[in-house]
């Protein structure tokens, strides 16, 4: 690496750093848009104790439910879990720590985290378990709950493509928590399925700056679908 | 007759209005869709990052970076725009989307909805669904009336922990076209064939019946 170019060549060298007990920050929803070869990598690593923030925590051969079995993470924040049988076990065995926090809510508290906001207000939560134990405040009539920014040691982030200088662009519905978990990591690593020379992306075509990117890797996607819906193809559908 | 969950859905479809961004959750609500009335456009948005949702992709079209907010692989209609979640909830939490379809397992005269855990049983999460009801102000939750042995969903008190608190204005159930205010539920419509008794007995919370209530009309 030299000067703004970000490009590391393997992912030993992209999770350099990453030690026990560490907040890792991970984009992707579902199995959408995950850095599915940076987990794949913790899991190599064998770091333990992490505290993980995703939306979900994958299945349970593939995601971030690859970490479960070797019980490497210690606490996860997330909106939606439950959908591998290791999970559901941990956590009823209470030997997982689930915080579950309101998807928007869990956005808001990457982006503002990211954007130096310790906290901020918002009616999502109000009157429900969520609230429990949050400074409530009255707006306008309305009332709102306190909650706090995340910042993570680690950002994993899986986008389509970038430059040499780690400026991203994402791809469909793949985008999803991905960009605002970009700017909430101490240290930002992205794995993309292109890497062009800067300057061949057009600037008015990027997702994320590479301002929030430290580390930069080339990978192998298998991209796995979780609901394979589909219509027949002989069929025009309904409009 | 108790109304199938395509009736329900359909029912729902008659309060869409042309230019509507729509929030459709899992399960009965996501059937709106398919009953959009004739020349009528609206536009469908999945909170994971995508506003006009298209209908589900050929066997050629599946695309693994294109699903919804039920992670099932879908397709792009006309005019369709693609942002993060941030972007997806500023959005829902700023009051822009026209109207919200959701489930429940339990509503009140106060307008409180339980929709995401049953103590003691897997918790699963909440997803999107506290902050759709707590930004949207066009908010109809579908659900059966009552539980298979007779017990009422439509309370006095929830009973189960809140998804979000005084939210709710409109309920449809297979039995019911029920809107909720000062504190008590009102019978606006009821399913074809059901009578008002049988809806007063399966509804726990005060209701008020005014007049003549209409059948609901398909």
């Amino acid at each position: 690496m030299a000067g703004f170019d970000k490009v590391v060549s393997s992912y030993e060298e992209a999770m350099a750093g990453l030690t026990d007990n560490m907040t890792v920050i991970a984009g992707g929803f579902g199995l959408c848009g995950i850095p599915e070869n940076l987990i794949a990598e913790i899991k190599r690593k064998g770091t333990k104790g992490l505290t993980v923030v995703s939306n979900n925590c994958g299945v349970d051969d593939f995601g971030l439910g690859i970490l479960l079995p070797n019980r490497q993470i210690k606490k996860i924040i997330a909106s939606y879990v439950g959908e591998n049988a290791e999970f559901e076990r941990q956590m009823m065995a209470g030997e997982l720590d689930v915080e579950l926090t309101p998807q928007g809510t869990l956005a808001e508290k990457m982006r503002a985290g990211g954007a130096g906001i310790p906290a901020f207000y918002t009616a999502t939560g109000v009157g429900t378990p969520v609230a429990e134990g949050k400074d409530e405040r009255e707006f306008n009539g309305r009332d709102y709950i306190l909650e706090e920014s995340i910042v993570g040691d680690f950002a994993i982030v899986k986008a389509w493509k970038a430059d040499r200088y780690g400026n991203l662009v994402f791809r469909k519905t793949a985008r999803n928590f991905n960009p605002m978990a970009a700017t909430a990591g101490k240290i930002t690593v992205v794995e993309v399925e292109e890497i062009v020379e800067p300057g061949e992306l057009d600037p008015d075509q990027i997702h994320t700056a590479g301002i929030y990117v430290d580390r930069l890797i080339l990978g192998n996607f298998e991209k796995r679908i979780e609901q394979r819906t589909t219509r027949p193809s002989t069929t025009q559908g309904e409009k | 007759m108790a109304l199938s969950r395509e009736q329900i859905a359909q029912r729902v479809a008659q309060e869409l209005q042309d230019g509507f961004y729509v929030n459709l959750g899992i399960g009965i609500p996501t059937l709106v869709a398919n009953y959009v009335p004739e020349g009528m456009e609206v536009m469908l948005q999945s909170e994971n990052g995508l506003l006009g949702m298209g209908q589900f992709p050929t066997e050629e079209e599946i695309d693994a970076d294109l699903i919804n907010a039920g992670k099932q692989t879908v397709t792009m209609a006309t005019g369709a725009s693609i942002f993060d979640s941030a972007e997806s909830f500023a959005m829902i939490r700023g009051g822009h989307v026209d109207l919200t379809v959701l489930g429940a397992f339990e509503v009140d005269v106060n307008g409180n909805i339980a929709s995401y855990m049953i103590p003691g049983k897997l918790i699963k999460g909440m997803g999107g669904a506290m902050d759709l009801v707590a930004g949207a102000d066009n908010i109809i939750v579908t659900m059966t009336h009552a539980s298979k042995h007779g017990v009422s969903k439509l309370l006095n008190n929830c009973s189960l922990p809140l998804t979000g608190k005084g939210c709710i204005k409109k309920v449809l159930t297979d039995l019911a076209f029920i809107e909720i205010k000062e504190g008590k539920f009102h019978l606006l419509e009821r399913a074809p064939g059901v009578s008002v008794e049988e809806i007063i007995k399966l509804t726990e919370g005060e209701l008020i019946v005014a007049g003549d209530i209409p059948e609901m009309i398909f």
